[in-house]
């Protein structure tokens, strides 16, 4: 677009002035004719962005030989090949089955226990009164950017200790201590910016902390809680690490799972691919139903 | 804002002086209402991360048994052990590299997407890759870098761009008939043993061409003694199904055509041809006279079979790539949404002023863009600190050494093969340290934002 300015610029060198009178018609040009160039430099970018995917979707429709022989561009110049035969050896495969279930049943609790938790926590700091609040938030507002390497060596031991290492159990609450700091901020935040008038009309007519807590605070919240339960959601159905660790390894979750099957990685591509995609399923459904509060999730979660 | 309402006075008996900054206390609560509501999240804080954080600095002065203390040991030990020292020189160039990289494209992407009538379709699609996890990521990417160029589509293009600009070797693989005066000199070339003269044509049989690469071949024909000039054949000195004399071209032996030869004299080459359709090549006697004739390397080459994307020297970029390709989706987001906040008669102020898109870009829009420029790389730098998984899944056994980072090198010392806890522990309280400083900004703007 910059040479296109300078080009109308240059050829009217006597029409400055007519160039600085009308700036729309240089820029409709502009938007002609550089947008042309442009718009095909951002396609190109696109389908650069979306092959990686693309090549694994369509080798996991491809039969295990088809695989080994050529690349999965074949595809395209024969169609035939595509099969569900993958899919449906996955599908009938209780391993992998089973472990999207222990996935969902570490995300759920994980996620139902940060956002509630963290709500508790997040109305304290904002509307209650106690000794030593705003040192007490400091504290959760420095643990934001912890890493969770930190505890893996002490969090198993005590978990060890406690009979909670490689259990489901364990890894929920591993999640959700390591998700509070960003939900109490979060959501304190959010929380805060409750008009007083609110909360005091209500206390006028009566309700207690807990009726307050549950029918004012939470639904006026509901923009904040639902970008970080995404968050949180997402966080933990793609974890891998903390569930290496400390997940049951007979029953592990999806990532775990896969990630025994990357060891062998070139004949089992056929596993692996359509594993991969039935893994992505759920967060893409998520991501897709839910943009603009996984996006404010993730605006408000940057320094984290 | 509510925040900026007066604070009222709260009866609550304890003199604590934050709570006179605390503008929005409600009356009337008691501390142990709080604390109950405080009570789950501080439990699970205080035993799953301030707790370990103590125990980690506890433990990383100790030995890997856990019974003798070593001081700083483990630390030295970090900075000494050649495993570690490839750690933290991987991550030195992961926290240089995959942030710059991922908030320039992001900064490209946001300016060039926004008035764009499908800037959100292209947003959507480099965003897509934030949703999926790094292991996922890892699997796509693992066979994005396959070496084969029938699998992996990196190599694919690599090799088709290369075969394009240069012709691939004629006949891999081949080499002289023992005994037929031909030597190998180095590198893959080889050399006759004699010099060549321009009155007898010189042979040069060669043996293990690849049966595909002289099927469509003429059969070889010997080559006639010219005036000024050096001649010979280059041919298959083979005969299929037996019979054929070796040195010697029999009825059916093939042509090697588009053979390069050098004709070399004291280490330079005088003189060079290309062997013709029937095998035979020509030399300029007066300049080739006396040389040994040289076949180079070039001819014999194996096919190019494309980059190792993922062998010890490119591993750490190949996986950066991969990051990037994740993250710039999260570095665009924000960009974009910062850039919603420019003013727009700015920009426009600038253009008709006749400033170009390039220097309105450079000169106003990131100066203004800087403060979300900063926070996108802190960001992206505390995430790549603790990169692991990419890592893990990427780079192929073969050269995880050599991909090696902290959070990984962490993952092996502790739970992995070689098992020294105190050493662990003490990459986990230095990759603490590396974040500490931000730490210290996070709670400057809380405390700053506390004072309005």
């Amino acid at each position: 677009m910059t040479t296109v300015d300078n080009v109308v610029a240059d050829r009217r060198p006597e029409a400055a002035g007519a160039v600085r009178a009308r700036p729309s018609l240089a820029a409709r040009i502009a938007a002609r004719t550089g947008g042309g160039a442009m718009q095909i430099f951002l396609i190109l970018i696109a389908l650069f962005w979306l092959m990686p995917s693309v090549g694994l979707l369509l080798s996991s429709l491809r039969s295990p030989q088809q695989i080994a022989e050529s690349g999965w561009w074949q595809v395209f110049s024969k169609p035939a090949q595509i099969t569900w035969d993958n899919y449906s050896q996955l599908l009938s495969n209780d391993k992998v089955m089973g472990s999207l279930l222990t996935t969902a049943a570490i995300t759920v609790p994980a996620t139902v226990l940060v956002v509630v938790i963290g709500s508790l926590a997040g109305y304290a700091f904002a509307w209650m009164d106690f000794p030593g609040r705003d040192g007490w938030f400091m504290v959760v507002v420095g643990l934001l950017v912890v890493p969770v390497q930190v505890a893996l060596i002490p969090v198993a031991k005590l978990f060890g200790a406690v009979g909670l290492f490689e259990t489901t159990a364990g890894v929920i609450l591993f999640h959700t201590a390591f998700g509070l700091p960003f939900a109490v901020f979060l959501l304190r935040n959010f929380f805060a910016e409750i008009p007083r008038e609110l909360l005091e009309a209500a206390r006028l007519d009566g309700a207690g902390e807990l009726r307050l807590f549950t029918r004012v605070v939470m639904p006026l919240g509901g923009p904040a809680i639902a970008s970080l339960g995404i968050f949180q959601f997402l966080w933990v159905w793609n974890d891998m690490l903390v569930a290496l660790i400390f997940a049951d390894s007979g029953s592990p979750p999806i990532t775990v799972a896969l990630q025994q099957e990357v060891r062998q990685f070139g004949n089992n591509i056929d596993v692996l691919a359509p594993g991969a995609f039935v893994s992505m399923v759920v967060p893409l459904i998520v991501f897709f139903a839910f943009q603009r509060q996984f996006v404010s999730g993730v605006m408000a979660g940057a320094v984290k | 804002m509510s925040d900026v309402q007066v604070s009222k006075v709260s009866n609550q008996p304890s003199g604590n002086t934050t709570r006179n900054k605390g503008r929005k206390s409600l009356m009337g609560t008691r501390p142990w209402v709080a604390a109950v509501f405080l009570l789950p999240a501080l439990l699970l804080l205080g035993a799953l991360v301030v707790y370990p954080i103590v125990f980690s600095v506890y433990r990383s002065l100790f030995d890997a048994s856990g019974d003798g203390f070593v001081g700083l040991g483990n630390y030295g030990e970090m900075f000494s052990d050649e495993g570690i020292r490839t750690a933290l020189k991987n991550n030195i160039i992961w926290v240089v590299v995959a942030p710059t990289v991922s908030t320039a494209l992001g900064l490209i992407f946001a300016v060039l997407t926004e008035r764009i009538r499908w800037g959100t379709a292209f947003k959507l699609i480099v965003f897509m890759p934030m949703a999926i996890s790094m292991l996922a990521a890892g699997i796509i990417f693992r066979l994005v870098y396959d070496q084969n160029p029938e699998r992996g589509v990196g190599n694919a293009v690599w090799v088709g761009i290369h075969d394009t600009f240069a012709d691939p070797a004629p006949f891999p693989g081949a080499k002289p008939r023992p005994n037929s005066g031909l030597r190998p000199s180095g590198g893959g070339a080889f050399t006759t043993t004699s010099a060549v003269r321009a009155a007898s044509p010189a042979n040069l049989p060669l043996v293990a061409v690849a049966p595909d690469d002289v099927r469509n071949a003429k059969p070889a024909a010997a080559a006639q003694p010219r005036p000024g000039k050096i001649t010979g054949t280059v041919w298959l000195d083979f005969t299929r199904g037996g019979g054929g004399r070796p040195n010697v071209i029999d009825g059916n032996e093939k042509a090697l055509a588009g053979l390069r030869i050098e004709a070399v004299k004291g280490g330079t080459v005088v003189a060079s041809a290309t062997t013709a359709g029937d095998g035979t090549y020509a030399l300029p006697a007066d300049k080739a006279d006396g040389a040994r004739l040289r076949l180079p390397a070039a001819n014999f080459a194996e096919a190019y079979n494309g980059v190792d994307w993922l062998g010890p020297a490119l591993v750490t970029p190949a996986i950066i790539g991969s990051y990037v390709w994740m993250w710039a989706g999260f570095a665009m987001v924000l960009i974009a949404a910062g850039l919603a906040g420019v003013p727009r008669e700015l920009l426009e102020a600038a253009r008709v002023d006749g400033a170009g898109e390039w220097q309105v870009f450079r000169r106003i829009t990131v100066p203004l863009l800087a403060p979300v420029l900063v926070v996108v790389l802190v960001t992206l730098m505390i995430n790549v600190l603790k990169i692991f998984d990419l890592v893990y899944i990427v780079a192929p056994g073969s050269s995880l050494r050599s991909a090696n980072v902290l959070a990984l090198q962490l993952f092996q010392s502790s739970f992995g093969t070689d098992v020294d806890e105190g050493l662990g522990s003490a990459i986990a309280v230095f990759l603490l340290l590396l974040v500490l400083p931000v730490m210290y900004v996070n709670l400057r703007r809380i405390r700053k934002e506390r004072r309005r």
